[in-house]
This record gives structure tokens, sequence and C-alpha cells, in this order.
């Protein structure tokens, strides 16, 4: 799929987006990508192509209540194969979180 | 109030495991068009084009029509454009037309530009997700149809295709006399005039 920093303009990021009602959004940190040649394009194209983590650091502010909650974020990605692409897909994400 | 330490940076991670979804490539061999006994309708549907104009595909009976589904943020997609404004230009006059029916979700907005960018000299539609479901869901891009004379689908290609793979089953269809493929002349048909068809 599609990295988060696609080197063409008209391709579809990946995105990660965090419901920011709980916990707030401190630093979002995506892999590096990897540049890979497929049959439809003759110049590389940045890709996530395997397992993959993004990293989230979040702050929490004082109004939260300790315990068990769940953050919920978006993410939105684009894939394609040697020559094919997929509509982009936006799926629900649900981060279990511990606050102490 | 603090976070416990498996939500500190950096052990704060999101485990995503997306992984890209292997589709059957329909470049790795040649198919001839479907025999004409075997073609299925093509469903037919009314898009509007970049002018509002409504345009149905029932209004091309008597053509071969290429129909594209395609978006802009498909790069291969984006390789078939100039060959299909190339095949316009070529086989028009032989009763042939291209449609491309773009699926970008931001509409006009964002086909319009490119469009015109590009100089697209056939007729591209807004498709609708009712019209890609009518198609079998188009659920990967580009995906193209050959229609023939009668508007039945004689070939459908999922993925990139090669240019001559296209080229040759346009000339197949516009070769073909009413009534009869090609193939089927070649495997007995006695009386039929292939290349006469217009």
């Amino acid at each position: 799929m599609n990295s988060d920093r696609p080197h063409e303009e008209y391709l579809i990021p990946l995105r990660l987006t965090w419901d920011d009602a709980l916990l707030q959004v401190k630093r979002l940190t995506y892999p590096k990508a990897t540049d890979e040649i497929y049959e439809f394009s003759q110049t590389p194209l940045s890709v996530f192509s395997r397992e993959f983590r993004i990293g989230t650091l979040f702050d929490v502010p004082a109004s939260v209540p300790p315990g068990s909650h769940i953050v919920v974020g978006k993410l939105r990605y684009q894939a394609c194969n040697n020559t094919t692409c997929f509509p982009p897909k936006t799926v629900e994400v649900k981060l279990p979180v511990e606050i102490e | 109030m603090r976070l416990l330490p498996c939500l500190r940076w950096p052990g704060v991670t999101l485990p995503l495991v997306l992984l890209t979804t292997s589709c059957a490539s329909s470049t790795d061999e040649r198919k001839p068009v479907k025999a004409q006994e075997e073609r299925k309708p093509a469903p037919d549907f009314a898009l509007k084009d970049s002018t509002g104009q409504t345009v149905k595909l029932s209004e091309y009976r008597g053509k071969v029509v290429l129909l594209n589904f395609w978006a802009t943020w498909c790069a291969p997609c984006r390789i078939e454009i100039p060959w299909f404004k190339e095949f316009e230009t070529t086989y028009k006059d032989r009763g042939f037309a291209v449609l491309g029916v773009a699926m970008d979700e931001e509409g006009w907005e964002v086909v319009k530009p490119y469009v015109d960018d590009m100089q697209v000299n056939y007729r591209v539609l807004m498709g609708t997700e009712m019209v890609g479901e009518q198609y079998g869901g188009v659920g990967a891009l580009p995906t193209t149809f050959l229609i023939d004379r009668e508007g039945k689908i004689a070939s459908t290609h999922v993925g990139l295709v090669s240019k001559s793979d296209y080229e040759q089953e346009i000339n197949d269809l516009l070769g073909q006399a009413a009534g009869i493929s090609r193939r089927s002349a070649v495997r007995g048909a006695p009386a039929v005039v292939v290349g006469a068809g217009q």
C-alpha cells in the first residue's frame, strides 16, 4: 500500500487519525517506507509492503479518569498489486489503554 | 496521573498488519474475446459527463465499446488512458467508442482537471456505486469491458492489460460480421465476411 508519503501527488497516502476526545496525540510516527518498482510504474513507488507498526505518543489530559479506556482512530489506506489498484478504504482502529 | 509503562513512547505502538491483497492478473495469458453465444448483455446505465449531460450505454448500441472503470489515484489506469485516446482516434470511424467511468469519491473536482490535463478525447462519465455493482462490484481498478455491437460483453479485464491485447480484441470485434465472431468463422462457419462489419 502507499506509504504516508507517496512520491506522486495523485496517490492516496496512508493516514492514521485518532479521535481526540479522550487522549491527545503528541506525536505520530510512521515506519520507514520502501521504494519499489511495479509493472505499471517506471519510477519507484513509496510503499509499505509488509507488516508494519505506527507509533503514537499520547498526552493524557488531567481530566481523564484512571482506568481502562478505548482510544478510537481511523486508518485510511489504498493498496495496489502489480497490475491492479484497490479503492481506498477507511477502517476503524480501537486501542485499549490503561490509565493510572 | 500517568500512562502505564506499556503506553510510554516509544513503547506505544499500534500493531497493524495490513498486507496488500494478491489478485489474479489478467496479463498472464492472451484470452480472446468470448464466442457470441457465451456473451451476456452489458447492463445499461445512465451516468453524467462533466457537462452534466446524461449518457446511456444503450445509446452506443451498434458500436463496439471499450468501457473502462478507472480512478485518478490508480497508477495502472493512468498507463492505459493514452492507449485509449489512441484507440478512440484510430477506430472511431469504424464504429468504436471508448467510455471512461471514473470511480473517484471526490467526483469531478479531481477528475475534470486530470481529464483536461490529459486531453482525453473520449467520453468520461462519473461512476456510481450502483453502476459498479451492476458490473460485478468493480472491486479493483482498472476494470475494462469490451462490448460488442449488440451490447454484449465480449471480454473483461481486471488490471493492467497489454496494449496489443486490447488492439487485437478491438479488431476482432470490429471485424465481426453481425452474429458471428471471427473465432466462430475460423472454427468453420463458412459464409462469414470478416472485416466488413461497421
